[in-house]
């Protein structure tokens, strides 16, 4: 398939020799004009590839921190038409930081999975990460989103074994998510030298760039993972931000964007020295 | 969708490999559970062709649950309604009450078979938590059961019979607290102790190979009924009747009698306040096709897809998915699928304590309810078998709260 964003920007963080910073936000959390805020602000702040989170009522994968932030969103009304109108009010401002939408596959197949992969395509999306829709299932989302022009990133696991390995990677594009525990996101202690194993393990099978997210908390987590990875995720710790800058009604503050930003300056700066 | 008038010639022979009843079911779960669905279908495919696993639970259910149970003939209930004879099916004898100690032994020994040490299972009205709990402490595993806050409160019974046979339980507080976050907070259990926990789904819902696999477990309720309904009358039935949460004890009875063509069958639904109100939980009614909990479905959601929290008196019933087979079975319309109200439920349920003597679960009251409908319309020598999946003590204290003669326990 044709290049995205997203291989482009991979391909320039190795070339400036930093760990690319790929983050994680709700859309729609706490509300619309202030998650738009922050989805703005995440490029400047050091973030090199954006997940924006579709809500979903029943986040299966997900821990508490997500879970909030969706709650959060969808209490305020957030929906998938919605979440397009933010992708494309960002891409007025900017044209080359990669956008991918994660969440779950239902508000993907009510809309019909072709068509959404359309309009996210013609929204200035450029990957998706869909949990709940397995290899054995490429038929449904994974192709259509291919054919669209659209990267369709897979989760590897723990649990992904060699044999299976290949069969994950078959149709993916765009990089590889090595989910660093087993487990849901926002808890497990990720363990640095564990996580280098299974990348180079994947490495061996694919040229793609890979990526781990589930457990990286802090600049210094970012920095270790980031020596053998590509890429670090990181979401929850970022939605907790939210959180914590809400007033007592949970409404957003003037802290809130700033609470978020910062914590990405200091990923940011882990990202820079584990190639240094 | 298949068009109804396209009835294929079998409509028993799913799932297909994956896990696909025509469009409906699959293996839709994130790549962390995919190896270990996997490494379950392959268990039970050995498990099915094993004469020894056969044989143990053959006589569990024969020395442990007490079966076969009995299909009686409710000649009470029948003289009652004046017309159609009238058989229950009595699951509410088994052990533990209700049909779920079915789908729980054969899993049990399953998990012992894989070589699990840790069992996780969600509840809804408790009946498939205390199975569970039961068949935890037979075979001496640790339990972890999580039950929506609401349903902890209204089942109090079964959380505290949960608790004596060792089970621990986990009160679940997000969404609305009932049975849809309960299970999907045993996902987040099971995604994080993927090597040593065996997920012991309760009805015949979720990812390949569940809905197949407690369908199998559960169709001894079908079986013994055409055995014992050809020792009684000599014929088969003229319909069947049961409630569907998930749907479990339907497809039980059903499944045995889905290639005879000349079996009416009926699964009943939750109405609660009524299909006209968003207080109901008839997925197959009043819900479309989408995909949670690992298979596509019938689901009650709203038109972005985000999932709607079902209402209904009975706990069990209170879910806003239906097994994939029932969906398949609808869109074929080889089953008819109808819906009964919270009203209509506790009607059934004081017919029947009057009429037989016996107290009904609140879940198997929605199927009573519908035969109430029906039976009047059908002649003398006609033949209903209704599945009486459980007993009512549990719903005791809900029954009195509505019908204004205040909680028991005060
Ligand atoms: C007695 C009884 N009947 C029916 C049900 C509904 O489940 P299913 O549709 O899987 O049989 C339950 C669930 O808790 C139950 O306890």
């Amino acid at each position: 398939m044709e290049k995205t964003r997203i291989d482009t920007r991979f391909a320039a963080c190795k070339a400036e020799n930093r760990a690319a910073l790929v983050g994680f936000i709700t859309a729609g959390d706490p509300d619309l004009d202030t998650s738009l805020e922050i989805f703005k602000a995440l490029p400047k702040a050091g973030v090199d590839v954006i997940e924006l989170g579709m809500p979903f009522s029943d986040p299966m994968a997900e821990g508490v921190p997500i879970q909030l932030a969706t709650q959060r969103a969808l209490a305020g009304g957030h929906t998938m038409a919605k979440t397009f109108d933010m992708v494309r009010a960002f891409r007025k401002e900017d044209n080359e930081t990669p956008i991918i939408l994660m969440g779950y596959y239902n508000p993907i197949y009510i809309r019909d999975p072709k068509v959404f992969v359309k309009d996210a395509r013609e929204a200035g999306v450029d990957g998706l990460i869909v949990v709940d829709v397995p290899p054995e299932h490429d038929d449904e989302l994974c192709l259509p989103a291919r054919d669209a022009g659209v990267n369709f990133i897979r989760l590897a696991t723990p649990t992904t074994d060699e044999k299976r390995l290949p069969k994950v990677l078959a149709n993916t594009s765009g990089f590889v998510y090595y989910v660093s525990v087993t487990g849901i996101t926002g808890t497990g202690a990720l363990d640095a030298d564990k996580v280098a194993i299974a990348v180079k393990r994947i490495k061996e099978h694919t040229e793609l760039p890979v990526a781990v997210g589930f457990g990286v908390k802090t600049p210094e987590q970012a920095e270790a993972v980031g020596r053998n990875a590509d890429g670090v995720v990181v979401g929850s710790v970022l939605v907790n931000a939210i959180r914590d800058s809400l007033d007592g009604e949970g409404k957003a503050t003037e802290k809130t964007v700033a609470a978020v930003t910062d914590i990405v300056k200091g990923l940011a700066e882990g990202c820079k020295r584990a190639k240094a | 969708m298949t068009d109804p008038t396209s009835l294929p010639n079998s409509v028993s022979q799913g799932p297909d490999d994956r896990g696909f009843f025509g469009i409906y079911g699959g293996r839709f779960v994130s790549e962390t559970l995919m190896p270990l669905i996997l490494d379950l279908d392959a268990a039970y495919r050995q498990a099915k062709e094993d004469p020894a696993f056969h044989a143990e639970l053959a006589d569990l259910h024969k020395n442990y649950v007490g079966r076969q149970s009995p299909l009686y003939f409710a000649e009470r209930l029948t003289e009652h309604l004046g017309g159609a004879k009238i058989y229950l099916k009595r699951e509410e004898l088994n052990h533990t009450g209700s049909h779920k100690i079915n789908n729980c032994l054969g899993q049990i020994l399953l998990a012992k078979r894989m070589g699990k040490t840790r069992i996780i299972a969600e509840t809804g009205a408790g009946q498939h938590g205390v199975a569970t709990a039961t068949v935890c402490a037979r075979f001496g595993f640790p339990c972890e059961v999580y039950m929506g806050a609401t349903d902890v409160e209204r089942q109090a019974p079964n959380v505290f019979r949960m608790n004596l046979l060792g089970g621990v339980v986990h009160p679940v507080t997000a969404g609305a607290g009932t049975l849809k976050d309960a299970m999907n907070e045993a996902l987040r259990d099971w995604v994080t102790n993927v090597e040593d926990t065996y997920y012991i789904i309760g009805t015949a819902a979720g990812p390949h190979p569940y809905p197949m696999m407690v369908r199998d477990f559960q169709s001894i309720i079908g079986q013994e009924v055409k055995e014992q309904i050809m020792a009684a009358e000599g014929r088969l039935p003229d319909m069947l009747c049961a409630c569907l949460g998930g749907g479990s004890n339907a497809i039980g009875l059903f499944h045995p009698f889905l290639e005879d063509k000349d079996v009416q069958i009926v699964g009943v639904e939750a109405a609660g306040y009524g299909l006209d109100t968003d207080k109901h939980c008839a997925s197959l009614n009043a819900g479309k096709p989408g995909v949670l909990h690992g298979n596509r479905t019938y689901l009650l959601q709203d038109p972005d897809g985000q999932i709607l929290e079902g209402h209904s008196i009975s706990a069990g019933l209170d879910y806003p998915g239906i097994g994939p087979e029932h969906s398949y079975l609808r869109d074929t319309g080889r089953v008819e699928y109808v819906s009964a109200t919270d009203t209509e439920a506790l009607e059934a349920f004081q017919l029947l304590c009057l009429t037989e003597g016996i107290i009904p679960a609140l879940e198997s009251s929605h199927a009573i309810a519908e035969v109430i409908k029906r039976a009047p319309t059908m002649d003398k020598d006609q033949i209903i078998v209704v599945n009486l999946s459980g007993r009512g003590d549990k719903d005791v204290n809900t029954v009195s709260k509505f019908l204004g003669k205040g909680s028991l326990a005060e």
